[in-house]
């Protein structure tokens, strides 16, 4: 068979080629900062990394060495006191939102959120301090905990609204038919309908807020020491980086990186971690 | 499982009309015996009964008409379903055959016998055992045995002719014989309808089974190998 | 048969050679298509924002019988139908007049229990809809949120309803399998034996075979002969055929009203309305 090519055939395909080369072109420009950025941490970082990194306190000024371990610890109990605190707020917000749609309240709840997720995190760091510092006169990891839990908070109720509006309808009332009130059916049926999202959600959430520097430093200040008190100041992993990354030491320098690719490495982590749960979860809602 | 309630329905029709077969091969039994045997009641409750089978005929076309409209049957079963309401009519109208002659042997009987009964009840075992035969067939879905059945009507066909021949010589010998011989004429008549109707249910009985219409041209059949 | 020489046989003794008795026949179950009025409607109207889908039906459903609601498309019967367990409360606009009366008690009075009500009639949806639990969560979740704790009873309520939605044989060694792992009839089947499970008075069952099919609509079909004769069941299909092989009464909608309610026979083999009759023949709709 024969195909008659015109030249508009001809400029057609020139076209579109162009365009693939010029989306192709800026994917690649979309990721090349991604790459730079991964490049130059992992350059700088990986060759700081060592067991005593893991393990070890900060020496004291000038002394070579040392680690971040209580940083680390001490992220991680402010993740879970975030967690603790933001999970059953934002996912009951969530549900509450999803089953009276129309309510005044829903509708100041949803811009209340909106809102609040653009709010800059040193603003928080502030709001925080107010609230859980001052009053309390002193810095603490409860504090930190609170203002990373704020943070969380519009990122979960949005997530998970969206996610129990996915859940097909005909569950709800399937449940309401039994004899559910609607409380009922959105906690027994509609929650665990949406779970594997939910988790996700929560998890995403909280690889987003591990990286928060800011309200930290107005609330769980920084802390040389180990210390895993809650109503004492706590080393956190971003503020120690940012501590290092200011100071004059080569050594701290260093040290700082190392952190700065732990951190991606944790984030990194929780993504993977999301997916694997997710993955479990879904076993239970698909064949 | 499947489908119980229609395969129940089907028990039913499928009983019914094997009431029906029994009680009218009965009444032309019945209807042959008052003539040899000479009995004018028998002849009469023949007569009187007839209305216990049109009935009946009624009910079986009122459960084929609601099993057509509800259960919406398809292939073999709306065959058998609409084979069944052409076996109730021919049913019934050899229930009417038997009271024909019962009718016939009523005018019969006040007058002595014209001739020892040879040929008529020769027919009337034939026929008899031709509707058994097609009842048979229709509940066994045996078509083998309807062919059979169709075969036989020959053998009735030439009782018939027999008789009219042997009686055509009684009337030209003497006037005085034409009432009764024009009476066993008839009954001779009767019994060659209702082996008709025997042969009308042997051939809806091959429809349902092959889906193979054979009205009026089943005489090639007398050739066929079963 | 067996042929004697040249006797043919009574009828007594023809039909006992076949095994059969004269006269008997296999009755079908049910013997007439009246019995107690399960559900009464008086004057009942719903409307949508102002809207009138359902005007002023007044019909008796009877108790253990099957009956449909055939009709076009948006002729109010599934609006009806859900009015029934007082699904339509779902809708904001929806308004509810007339009485409906579930055996004896009005289930739109003020202070009526609408979870009591939707315990006493249940519903199976047109796409099954199980939850994303396992087959004998599903089963037994109307039990649990009644506050039924004792396993044992959960347990025997499970085999129970399971066995009555002609499901136990194929799932008893796999309760603890995701219900969504079945096939579409038997999800269908896991929503009937859920909805049993609490021991409805009514069952409520809006298309339920339009998803599946042939075979496992037969299988549902089948299961129906065996649910009337423990609840009542109303049935809302545009399939006319299966109307006609399950249902004992019928009643046919036209644009919200009902035009004719009879037994199902009659329905179908001389209705009393020219509509049910064109409707039913095919002329429209």
């Amino acid at each position: 068979m024969a195909f008659s090519v015109t030249s508009r055939d001809g400029r057609r395909r020139l076209v579109s080629r162009l365009v693939e080369v010029a989306c192709a072109g800026a994917v690649v420009a979309a990721l090349v900062p991604l790459a730079l950025v991964l490049w130059y941490v992992l350059r700088n970082g990986v060759p700081a990394l060592n067991r005593a990194f893991f393990t070890s306190m900060p020496k004291p000024v000038g002394e070579p060495g040392g680690g971040m371990a209580n940083a680390m610890v001490g992220t991680l109990i402010m993740l879970g006191i975030a967690a603790a605190f933001a999970v059953p707020v934002g996912i009951a917000s969530a549900v509450y939102l999803s089953e009276y749609p129309k309510s005044r309240l829903s509708w100041a709840a949803r811009f209340a959120a909106d809102v609040l997720n653009g709010v800059p995190s040193i603003v928080v760091g502030i709001f925080a301090y107010v609230v859980a510092v001052l009053p309390f006169n002193r810095f603490s990891a409860l504090a930190g905990g609170f203002a990373l839990g704020v943070m969380m908070i519009p990122i979960l109720v949005r997530a998970t609204e969206e996610l129990l509006a996915l859940v097909p309808p005909s569950l709800r009332e399937g449940a309401l038919a039994l004899g559910a009130t609607r409380g009922r059916a959105a906690w027994t049926v509609i929650l665990p309908a949406a779970l594997p999202g939910i988790v996700t959600g929560i998890l995403v959430a909280l690889a987003r807020i591990a990286g928060e520097t800011a309200p930290l430093l107005f609330t769980a200040l920084n802390n040389r020491y180990w210390s895993t008190k809650l109503t004492q100041p706590i080393a956190s992993l971003t503020v120690q980086i940012y501590t290092y990354a200011q100071s004059p030491y080569e050594d701290w320098h260093r040290q700082a990186w190392a952190g700065a690719t732990v951190l991606i490495a944790a984030v990194l982590l929780f993504s993977v971690l999301a997916r694997t749960v997710t993955r479990r979860l879904e076993r239970m809602h698909r064949p | 499982m499947e489908r119980q309630h229609f395969e129940a329905e089907r028990q039913a029709l499928r009983n019914q009309l094997l009431t029906m077969g029994a009680l009218v091969e009965d009444r032309v039994h019945r209807a042959i015996q008052a003539l040899v045997e000479r009995r004018e009641e028998e002849a009469r409750r023949i007569i009187e009964t007839d209305k216990e089978i049109n009935d009946l005929q009624i009910e079986i076309d009122d459960r084929c008409l609601k099993l057509l409209a509800l259960q919406t049957p398809l292939a073999v079963d709306l065959r058998l379903i609409t084979s069944a309401m052409k076996i109730n009519a021919d049913l019934e109208r050899v229930g009417d055959q038997a009271v024909n002659i019962a009718e016939n042997v009523l005018q019969l009987l006040p007058h002595p016998p014209l001739k020892p009964l040879i040929d008529i009840p020769r027919m009337a075992e034939i026929a008899e055992r031709m509707v058994r035969d097609a009842l048979d067939s229709f509940v066994k879905g045996d078509a083998g045995l309807a062919r059979d059945v169709l075969r036989r009507d020959d053998e009735v066909d030439g009782l018939k002719d027999q008789l009219f021949r042997e009686l055509l010589t009684y009337m030209m010998a003497d006037p005085g014989t034409i009432q009764r011989a024009l009476a066993l004429l008839l009954i001779s008549r009767h019994l060659e309808r209702i082996a008709d109707h025997a042969t009308n249910i042997a051939e809806d009985v091959i429809f349902i089974a092959e889906a193979k219409d054979v009205r009026h041209h089943h005489l090639g059949l007398g050739v066929e190998k079963p | 048969m067996n042929l004697e020489k040249g006797k043919p046989m009574s009828p007594e003794a023809a039909v006992a050679e076949e095994g059969i008795r004269i006269r008997t026949e296999v009755k079908p179950r049910t013997q007439s298509a009246e019995t107690p009025a399960s559900i009464r409607m008086e004057k009942v109207n719903v409307a949508y924002g102002g809207n009138e889908v359902v005007h002023d039906v007044s019909m008796d459903v009877p108790e253990r019988r099957v009956t449909a609601f055939i009709g076009p498309s948006g002729c109010g019967k599934t609006t009806l139908l859900r009015s029934l367990n007082r699904m339509n409360d779902l809708v904001e606009s929806a308004r509810v007049t007339g009485t409906i009366r579930v055996k004896g008690r009005d289930i739109y009075a003020p202070g009526t229990d609408v979870i009591d009500v939707r315990r006493r009639v249940g519903m199976v949806f047109q796409k099954s809809n199980p939850f994303p639990k396992s087959i004998y969560e599903n089963v037994v979740y109307g039990l649990r949120i009644a506050g039924v704790r004792d396993r044992a009873r959960l347990d025997e309520a499970c085999e129970r309803s399971l066995q009555g939605a002609a499901l136990w044989d194929e799932v008893k060694d796999r309760l603890s399998d995701s219900a969504l792992s079945l096939s579409g009839g038997q999800q269908q089947r896991v929503c009937i034996a859920r909805a049993i499970a609490v021991e409805p008075e009514i069952l409520l069952m809006d298309e339920p075979c339009s998803a599946l099919d042939p075979i496992a609509t037969l299988k549902i079909e089948e299961l129906m002969y065996q649910l009337k004769e423990r609840y009542t069941i109303v049935i809302v299909t545009h399939n006319l055929q299966q109307a006609a092989r399950v249902s004992d009464k019928t009643a046919f909608f036209w644009l919200g009203r009902l035009v004719e309610y009879a037994p199902t026979p009659d329905v179908f083999t001389n209705p009393h309305e020219k509509l049910t009759e064109d409707y039913i023949t095919g002329r429209f709709g």
